[in-house]
């Protein structure tokens, strides 16, 4: 599991909690706490697991056999500006892998890392459906669409300089 | 809610939708009653958001304020379709068809058309939508809309996505309503059945069937499930559904529950769908609240209710009974098959599983009969299908067609062609379950037996255009390290299979292949093909296997002259210089990372190949299309 060290606040682990009572008893209810999870701490660090495995009464080896499932689910912690770049099929045949190289060369971390300051991370992303803006990028939220290599730089001077 | 009521919201609203339905100068008579002397449709799908949509209504509605415009209404709706042409706008009475809106756009439609007395803005329409003598076609008469049909999307971008009252307005739970009071659970099967509508997830698998079975188990609890994991990349017609006319498939799961005897039902929808799912959650506790789900439907004692489930990025998800277990709250692998979903499905009860194109088309059925449906489409294809066309092609987007249509017209006719003059070299259906169409078979008329003969498939609809450039080695490569990287890991065919396939289309596009490659990639693809749990597995060679069978030469090229016709796969390129189109800018010499070009201002420059890392920018910097891979 993940090696930076757990930081996480009171106000955190109220809201999972008040998650985990809100499912407690659902059917199914480890994936929507999951969920939940990944949003309030922004990553799944095995005390997190912890509660979340005592609280529902799931075995720990569970819930981490589900958290390491899905590629939405993370044990390590993402960087405060999270870049995607599309590699779905249209994002592809438009060049989307050049982009992504220009982003790692830039910020000197391979995609799935994170910068050592925990300001960038990357990751790649299958199809967002803007097909039509082809090759997209996104970061935090924000969708840069048809792209070239060279407008990687500039887009992340923005988050850098932030 | 009663009938009566249902009947009422229908009837106070039909005019508002019949404006944005009808031509031109009945919609202008029709405008009067509706209160709004013009309506603006902007589009809010997941396309148009991403180009910015949420700004261009900003500054409508601040540009309403300042010039006290107070009746005209702007409607946020669903995707118009149109994707490359974001963010999209549309006003009617005159179906004046805006495109690449901005906010200062939008400030001068408000300022010069959308006044009292306005005159659409020519200039910022849709090129298309413009005659030569400067006259504007209604949209809905251009091209791309031309040859379309509409079923499944027939309210995706013409209802405000978040109104309920608009979606009733359009004819959403009138079939509800019909199949709850004049029709048994029986007949909804019969009808559906004799429809032929086939599942349009991926398999084609009859959907009255599927109903059926589940309707013959025994159980003391059945459940609805909705497929909205819509995982193929390229694909996202169910997106434009639910982020459209959510309703649509609410009243549709709950039309099956209550002819499979059903009263709980679970949408799976892919977490990377925010609008789709922040959509489906209003449409529900809006159904709720007006009683078109819960308790005692309409008054029918018919109870249902639906829950939502969201997916967390994995691709076998798509797959039911992997599905299932994800709603479960377990890893999503696939189990063995029998027993199948309808006897033993979700929370081991029967279950019926159909996917959201699938879910929009029932209710035209039950509306319009059977017949209608089944004189749609070819023999064995009923109704329409959508397809995501993306790729090499004009007009990127969503389009539904009768099954049938010739891949010819979707392409040129509907997507406008190939840009930049190239030329068409193949079409992949199926995503990374399909295969490609080479040139040759252009004409296809596509339906889901066809597209089968020819090695590929159906799928969910993606459809992704390749031009001359595209290397058929790498695209299959492409689709495998997708597969590769989405299988479950279950059985051992799929896992260790796609990892074999991908290490060999590898070594073939680095130069390294061996003849006896392509028997290895036969002799893995039929293992996998044969032994694998689920359609994942199955499934996953035929990009391969389709592209080795209509491209071969392209493979041998790869593997026998150490060349990729197409100049992509990096290993076995080289670039040069044409001395003749070469003008010695030096701007090619700059911009080399490497320092691998030389020469002098105004002569034409060189490349040290031994240099030359291949990475492509002199061919960006370039000015002259003097630099050539080959």
């Amino acid at each position: 599991m993940s090696q930076n060290p757990f930081e996480g606040t009171k106000e955190q682990m109220n809201e999972l909690k008040s998650s985990i009572t809100a499912h407690r008893g659902e059917q199914g209810a480890l994936m929507p706490v999951l969920h939940d999870a990944q949003r309030i701490y922004g990553y799944l660090p095995a005390e997190v697991q912890t509660v979340i495995a005592d609280e529902l009464n799931i075995p720990l080896a569970e819930v981490y056999g589900v958290a390491t499932f899905y590629s939405q689910f993370s044990l390590t912690p993402k960087g405060k500006h999270k870049i995607s770049v599309c590699l779905g099929t249209a994002c592809y045949v438009k060049g989307s892998d050049k982009i992504l190289e220009a982003i790692e060369k830039e910020l000197k971390i391979k995609c799935g890392d994170c910068t050592p300051d925990r300001k960038f991370s990357i990751e790649s992303c299958r199809c967002v459906g803007a097909c039509g803006l082809a090759p997209v990028m996104i970061v935090d939220g924000e969708v840069y669409g048809k792209l070239s290599a060279n407008d990687v730089a500039g887009i992340l001077d923005k988050y850098i300089k932030d | 809610m009663t009938c009566e009521e249902l009947e009422n919201i229908a009837a106070k609203n039909a005019d508002l939708i019949n404006v944005r339905k009808i031509v031109r100068e009945q919609a202008e008579k029709l405008a009067a009653n509706t209160g709004y002397r013009k309506q603006v449709l902007v589009c809010g799908g997941t396309g148009c958001t991403s180009s910015h949509s949420a700004d261009v209504i900003a500054q409508l509605e601040a540009s309403f304020k300042e010039l006290e415009i107070d009746d005209v209404l702007i409607v946020k709706t669903g995707c118009f379709g149109l994707c490359a042409l974001g963010p999209i706008m549309i006003v009617y009475p005159e179906g004046a068809f805006y495109s690449q809106m901005t906010p200062e756009h939008a400030k001068t439609v408000a300022e010069k058309h959308l006044i009292k007395g306005g005159k659409i803005v020519t200039e910022l329409l849709y090129a298309d939508t413009v005659c030569e003598d400067g006259s504007v076609i209604p949209f809905a008469e251009i091209p791309f809309y031309k040859h379309q049909m509409r079923i499944a999307l027939r309210n995706c971008g013409v209802i405000a996505a978040e109104s309920i009252d608009e979606a009733i307005a359009a004819g959403d739970y009138k079939a509800l309503k019909k199949a709850l009071f004049e029709m048994s659970p029986e007949k909804v099967i019969d009808e559906i059945k004799r429809a032929g509508l086939r599942g349009r997830g991926g398999a084609g698998f009859p959907t009255g069937l599927k109903w059926q079975f589940t309707k013959d188990a025994v159980g003391d609890r059945k459940y609805v499930c909705c497929n909205a994991d819509e995982g193929d990349p390229g694909a996202f017609m169910d997106r434009s559904v639910l982020e459209g006319d959510p309703h649509c498939v609410l009243e549709a799961m709950s039309i099956a529950g209550y002819a499979v005897g059903a009263e709980e039902g679970y949408i799976y929808v892919r977490a990377e769908y925010p609008i789709a799912v922040e959509r489906l959650n209003i449409a529900i506790t809006q159904a709720r609240k007006a009683g078109l789900l819960g308790k005692n439907i309409l008054g029918s004692k018919f109870n249902f209710d639906i829950h939502i489930r969201l997916g967390a990025g994995a691709f076998v998800c798509g797959e039911e009974t992997a599905l299932m277990s994800s709603i479960e709250g377990h890893r999503g692998e696939p189990r063995p098959r029998p027993p199948f979903s309808a006897q033993c499905g979700l929370f081991k009860k029967p279950t019926v599983l159909n996917n959201v194109e699938t879910w929009a088309n029932i209710a035209p059925i039950i509306l319009n009969g059977a017949d209608w449906f089944a004189s749609i489409g070819t023999e064995k294809s009923k109704g329409t299908k959508v397809f995501a066309v993306g790729g090499k092609i004009k007009n990127v987007g969503l389009v539904e067609v009768p099954m049938g249509t010739k891949l010819k017209t979707i392409i040129d006719d509907i997507g406008g062609g190939i840009p930049d003059g190239k030329a068409f070299k193949a079409a992949q259906t199926g995503g990374p379950s399909g295969g490609c169409i080479p040139a040759k078979h252009f004409d296809i008329a596509m339906d889901f037996d066809n597209l089968v003969a020819i090695g590929s498939m159906m799928g969910s609809g993606g459809l992704i255009v390749m031009d001359e450039d595209t290397c058929m080695v790498d695209i299959a490569k492409f689709y495998l390290e997708f597969t590769a990287d989405e299988s479950c890991g279950k059985c051992t065919p799929c896992r260790i299979g796609t990892k074999r396939l991908l290490e060999i289309l590898n070594k073939i596009t680095d130069g390294n292949g061996e003849p006896e490659d392509l028997d290895k990639i036969k002799e893995i693809a039929e293992h996998m093909k044969s032994s694998s749990l689920c359609a994942l597995g199955q499934s996953a060679p035929n990009p391969i296997l389709s592209a080795m069978e209509h491209f071969g030469d392209e493979y041998r090229a790869h593997i026998y002259d150490k060349k990729c016709p197409a100049g992509v796969c990096k290993s076995l390129l080289s670039y040069y210089i044409n001395p003749d189109k070469c003008r010695g800018c030096t701007l090619c010499m700059r911009n080399c990372p490497v320092n691998a070009i030389s020469g002098s201002v105004r002569n034409p420059h060189d490349i040290d190949l031994k240099k030359c890392i291949k990475c492509g920018q002199c061919i960006a910097h370039c000015k002259f299309g003097a630099i050539v891979k080959k």
